[in-house]
C-alpha cells in the first residue's frame, strides 16, 4: 500500500513539474468552453438577396421592403431581370434570388396562381437551405399583412410551433456538453497512454519492472491521476457554461458525474490498451487519433445520430461516446434522471468494464 | 549456492541469434565481468536475469532461484542497473533515492550505511532533478537506487559506457568496495582495459562465449610469442608484416601494429626483410585481453 502511494505521488509531482501539462489542464478547457461555442454555430446570419421584380407592385414593394426589415437578410440588390440577378449569384454578392413575376398583385387579387420562385445557391447546403426557409417566412407573413385586409384566416393562426428544452433554438446549449465530451476525451484518453509511453520511451519502466510492484498498481497510477483531473476539467466547463452561457444542468448535478465517472473509466481503458499495444509516442497518437476522429465525429457530438444512414446508426451502438452524449445532452437540456436514462448508464458501464479487461489482458503480452 | 548459474540459455528475435547455448556461473561474493563488444549479447543475458525477458531456452537461476518460475521473489533480491539512465529525470536525486526504496519497501535511511559510499559523491546535489546531472553522476545515482534495498546479486550493465575515464576508475573503486562487503556483482563492459578489475571475466562475442577465466589465466591462455611493430608507414607496415613468413597474424593495435609469431618466426629476419620501411622497430610485448579475444575468435 505504501509502495501504491508513492507511486501515485511521484505521478503528481511529475504532472506538477510539467510547467506545459499543468498550464494545459487548466487553460484549455476554459479557453475551449470559452471560444468554440462562439464559433461552432449552425445559426446562418447574412443572407444576401436578389430580388428580380418583374411586378413592380404595391405588394412586390411590401414584400421587399418586409425583406429589408429581416435582421438576417440583407438586399443585395433589385434587378430588372433574372438573368442579371443570375449574375449577381454567379459572382458570391447574392445567396439566393428571389424573382417576382409580372402580374403577381392582380393574379392574387383574382385568386389566380403566379408563383414567386425562389433560386438559392446551396453550395453550402446549411446556409441556402436556411435562408430559403427565412426568405419563404419573410415572404409569407408579408403577404399575410397584406390579406389581414380580407378578414382571411393566416396560416400563423393555424399553426402553432413550439421548441421544447431548447426554445431559443440555441446551437450553443446543443454543443457545450458535446464539447464538455471533447475535452474529456482528450484529457482522459490522450494523457494516461502518453504517460505510459513515455515511461516505456525513457526506460523507466524497466526499472519499475525490476521492483516487486505489481503491473496493476503502477497501471493505476497512472490512471487515478487523470480521473481526478478528468472530474476537475468537468466542474471547470461546467462553471464556465453557467456563468458565461447561463446553462445550468436542468437534471441532477449528480447524474451529469455519474455519466462522466462511468465514461472516464471507459475512455481510460481504452487509453491504455492502445498504450499496451504501441512502443512510441508516435504510433500511440496516430491509432489515438484515428480513433478518437471515429468517436467525435459518428457518435451524435457534432451531427445528429438520427440523421445518419443506418448503417452508420448501428454501428455507434458500439461507440461509447454515443451514450454518454445521449446522457449529458439529455440531463443538460431535458432533465431527465439517471433512470430514465438508464440504458445509456449500462452501456457505459458495459463498455468501462469491457475497455479495462481488454487492457488488463493486453498487458501481459508484453515481454 | 551460486550466485547466478546460467546454462545452455539461448534466445533469438527474429532471424538473429542473440544468445546461443550460453553457460557461466558466478560465485558468491565475486566479481564477474562480461567482456564483449557491442552487438555480443550482453544486455539481453541482463534482461533475462533481471526477470524481464524470457529465454527461449536453458535454465537460469539467480540466488539459486529460477528466473521464470521465482521471478517476483528475484526482483526482491537484485539490483539492476541498466545500460541506458532509466531513473526519473524531472524528480530529484533524493525524490529518486526515496521513490525506489518504497517501491522496494525499505525506509532509504536504513539502507543509508550499504550507498552512502556511492552517494556521498552525489549527496551535494540532493536537491538537483536527476536530468540535470552530469553523465558521472547519473551513474552514481543509477547505482545508489539499484543498491538501495540491500541486493544480494547486482545486474550492471555497461555501467562505464559514455563516462571519463577518471570517473571510470572511480566506479570501479566502489564496485570493489561493494564486493568486499559480500554483494555479487555481474558486470558488462565493451573497455578490455576493465576486465582486470573483475576478479573473473568472460569473453562474449556474436551471442556466445569464448572463455570463462581469472584475468590472469585468460591472459595465460595467449601461448605464443607477442609482437609490437612500428614503422612511419603504418599501412605498408601491415600489408608487408603479414607477407613475412612465421607472422600468424598482424593486427593495428593502438599505436603499433600486433605480431602473432608462429613456431619459424624469427625477429632478425623479420627486421631483415623489412629493413626498406622507414623507422621500423620491433620488440616483444605481453599480451593484452584484446589479443586473447582476437585469438579466441578467429579459433
Amino acid at each position: 500500500m505504501r509502495a501504491f502511494i508513492v507511486l501515485l505521488q511521484k505521478e503528481f509531482i511529475q504532472i506538477g513539474r510539467n510547467v506545459f501539462l499543468s498550464r494545459l489542464i487548466v487553460a484549455f478547457p476554459v479557453l475551449v468552453m470559452l471560444i468554440m461555442p462562439l464559433t461552432m454555430t449552425m445559426d446562418v446570419r447574412n443572407v444576401n438577396v436578389a430580388v428580380a421584380d418583374a411586378d413592380r407592385s404595391p405588394v412586390s414593394n411590401r414584400m421587399i421592403s418586409h425583406m429589408e426589415a429581416s435582421e438576417r437578410i440583407t438586399l443585395a440588390g433589385q434587378c430588372g431581370s433574372f438573368a442579371e440577378a443570375m449574375k449577381l449569384l454567379e459572382d458570391g454578392a447574392a445567396d439566393i434570388i428571389v424573382e417576382i413575376p409580372s402580374g403577381f398583385e392582380r393574379g392574387l387579387a383574382k385568386g389566380e396562381r403566379h408563383k414567386i420562385s425562389i433560386t438559392a445557391n446551396a453550395v453550402n447546403a446549411i446556409k441556402g437551405s436556411m435562408g430559403v426557409q427565412y426568405l419563404m417566412q419573410s415572404i409569407s407573413s408579408a403577404l399575410e399583412e397584406i390579406r389581414e385586409g380580407d378578414g382571411t384566416a393566416s396560416v400563423s393562426d393555424l399553426v402553432s410551433v413550439q421548441n421544447r428544452f431548447n426554445p431559443t433554438l440555441n446551437y450553443r446549449h446543443y454543443m457545450i456538453p458535446a464539447l464538455m465530451i471533447m475535452l474529456f476525451i482528450l484529457i482522459c484518453g490522450f494523457l494516461p497512454s502518453l504517460s505510459i509511453v513515455g515511461e516505456k520511451e525513457s526506460g523507466t519502466i524497466e526499472q519499475i519492472n525490476v521492483t516487486p510492484v505489481s503491473r496493476r498498481a503502477f497501471t493505476l497510477s497512472k490512471l487515478i491521476p487523470y480521473w481526478f483531473i478528468g472530474l476537475f476539467v468537468l466542474s471547470i466547463a461546467m462553471l464556465v457554461a453557467r456563468l458565461v452561457y447561463g446553462l445550468a444542468p436542468a437534471g441532477s448535478i449528480g447524474a451529469v458525474y455519474l455519466g462522466a465517472l462511468l465514461f472516464i473509466l471507459t475512455i481510460s481503458g481504452f487509453s491504455l490498451t492502445v498504450a499496451n499495444f504501441s512502443d512510441t509516442m508516435q504510433q500511440t497518437v496516430f491509432v489515438m487519433f484515428f480513433f478518437i476522429m471515429i468517436f467525435i465525429l459518428m457518435s451524435g457530438l457534432l451531427t445528429p445520430v438520427d440523421s445518419m444512414p443506418q448503417w452508420a446508426q448501428t454501428f455507434t451502438l458500439v461507440l461509447p461516446p454515443r451514450y454518454f452524449v445521449d446522457i449529458l445532452r439529455s440531463v443538460y437540456l431535458k432533465g431527465a434522471s439517471v433512470c430514465e436514462l438508464w440504458t445509456s448508464y449500462a452501456a457505459l458501464g458495459g463498455f468501462a468494464l469491457l475497455f479495462n479487461i481488454l487492457a488488463a489482458l493486453t498487458y501481459r503480452k508484453q515481454a | 549456492m551460486k550466485a547466478v548459474e546460467v546454462n545452455d540459455v539461448s534466445k533469438r528475435f527474429g532471424k538473429v541469434e542473440a544468445l546461443r547455448s550460453v553457460s557461466f556461473e558466478v560465485e558468491r561474493g565475486e566479481l564477474f565481468g562480461l567482456i564483449g563488444p557491442d552487438g555480443a549479447g550482453k544486455t539481453t543475458l541482463f534482461r533475462i536475469l533481471a526477470t524481464l525477458l524470457e529465454a527461449d531456452g536453458g535454465t537460469a537461476l539467480v540466488d539459486g532461484m529460477d528466473v521464470c518460475r521465482d521471478y517476483t521473489s528475484i526482483r526482491s533480491r537484485v539490483g539492476y542497473m541498466p545500460g541506458r539512465f532509466s531513473l526519473y529525470q524531472d524528480l530529484t536525486v533524493e525524490e529518486n533515492l526515496a521513490f525506489f526504496a518504497a517501491l522496494f519497501g525499505v525506509d532509504a535511511r536504513d539502507s543509508y550505511s550499504l550507498v552512502a559510499p556511492v552517494y556521498r559523491h552525489i549527496e551535494p546535489f540532493a536537491k538537483r532533478r536527476a536530468g540535470r546531472l552530469s553523465g558521472g553522476m547519473k551513474q552514481k545515482l543509477a547505482l545508489s537506487c539499484a543498491l538501495i534495498h540491500r541486493p544480494s546479486v547486482l545486474f550492471l550493465d555497461e555501467p562505464t559506457t559514455g563516462v571519463d575515464a577518471l570517473s571510470r576508475g572511480e566506479f570501479w573503486d566502489m564496485l570493489t568496495d561493494l564486493k568486499n562487503s559480500g554483494i555479487s556483482i555481474l558486470v558488462s563492459t565493451p573497455y578490455m582495459d576493465e576486465a582486470s578489475r573483475c576478479d573473473r571475466i568472460a569473453l562474449c562475442n556474436d551471442g556466445g562465449i569464448l572463455g570463462t577465466d581469472s584475468p590472469v589465466r585468460i591472459l595465460q591462455r595467449f601461448d605464443s610469442p607477442l609482437y609490437a611493430a612500428r614503422a612511419d608507414d603504418m599501412f605498408a607496415l601491415l600489408g608487408a608484416a603479414r607477407k613475412v613468413r612465421g607472422v600468424e597474424r598482424c593486427y593495428p593495435f593502438g599505436q603499433s601494429h600486433h605480431i602473432v609469431a608462429g613456431r619459424d618466426f624469427s625477429a632478425e629476419e623479420f627486421t631483415r626483410e623489412l629493413s626498406w620501411l622507414e623507422g621500423l622497430c620491433l620488440e616483444p610485448v605481453k599480451p593484452a585481453i584484446e589479443d586473447v579475444f582476437i585469438k579466441l575468435m578467429q579459433k
